[in-house]
């Protein structure tokens, strides 16, 4: 029987750059960095009041994993912007929109009234973008 | 809220969570944080409720312990985290890390310094095994204290 979700991955096209906007901008804690090598390096995050989830900023890079040419195509599909990983919750969207924004993250949709809620959408440096939702308050 | 226009209220109370999240070492306090906002006090003390769940003080205590986590995961002393978090007295530090974390920060300093020596040594413990073994870490002579056995654990 299946519990819970543990590591999800995001695929990053450059991890420093992905720890400064996780980490710095949207303020995630660093669960796990360890360097794997001289040029690996395994590096997970956690939402503020999420520690049990750790998302893994995973590096797109020629290797045992990656083709060149799985490379080239994932490249290219990250900055399209043709992954969405996941939706993340806050308690107040209109102040974490204002937030980010003025951190310097780019916002694809800002926030609007649906009928499951009010919902932004943003893009992380590489280009995965992630909706940012607030529920409707009962 | 209703009073304001929403963006500009948003912004200004943004302002000043801002203010709190760059200023949380200094000795700063409510009238500090609230002329950030160009709120009354009470005012915005009701505001900044509303729209992050916690007062602005307690905010800045949470602030200060988030800091004091991340310092302590990076080997500062207790007392160097303390001063540099903008906590004047050792104890209150301490009491107050205690009951939001549930131990104190020097067993906490204790527990993360163990955790880091065990990351430097075996990374592999700390990675689920499908993607150790797709990106060939397993083979590395680095890791080879891993067993397989061990991996399968996570």
């Amino acid at each position: 029987m299946i519990k819970r979700l543990t590591h999800m991955c995001v695929y990053v096209l450059n991890q420093e750059s992905a720890f400064d906007f996780y980490v710095n901008k949207l303020g995630f804690k660093v669960h796990t960095d360890a360097p794997m090598g001289s040029d690996n390096r395994w590096l997970t995050v956690t939402p503020p009041e999420q520690p049990e989830l750790e998302i893994t900023l995973f590096l797109v890079k020629e290797g045992p994993m990656f083709t060149k040419e799985t490379v080239q195509m994932m490249t290219q599909l990250i900055k399209n912007g043709t992954f969405g990983p996941g939706v993340f919750e806050c308690s107040d969207i209109y102040a974490t929109y204002e937030e980010l924004k003025s951190k310097g993250v780019e916002f694809k949709k800002a926030p609007k009234e649906e009928f499951y809620g009010i919902e932004a959408l943003f893009r992380d440096d590489s280009g995965n973008w992630f909706s940012l939702g607030q529920k409707k308050k009962s | 809220m209703d009073q304001y226009p929403r963006n500009y209220l948003y912004r200004r109370i943004v302002q000043s969570k801002l203010f709190i999240d760059t200023h949380y070492a200094d000795a700063i306090d409510i009238d500090n944080i609230s002329n950030e906002a160009y709120f009354s006090k009470f005012h915005f003390i009701r505001i900044f409720k509303e729209i992050y769940e916690k007062t602005p003080h307690q905010y800045l205590i949470t602030v200060r312990i988030n800091h004091a986590i991340t310092f302590l995961k990076e080997g500062l002393s207790v007392s160097e985290v303390c001063s540099s978090v903008g906590f004047e007295s050792l104890t209150s530090f301490s009491t107050l890390f205690k009951r939001t974390v549930g131990v104190s920060p020097s067993n906490f300093l204790l527990q993360e310094q163990q955790r880091k020596q065990q990351v430097a040594e075996k990374p592999l413990s700390y990675i689920p095994g499908c993607f150790a073994f797709k990106q060939e870490w397993t083979k590395d002579s680095n890791f080879e204290e891993v067993s397989f056995a061990s991996l399968t654990d996570l």
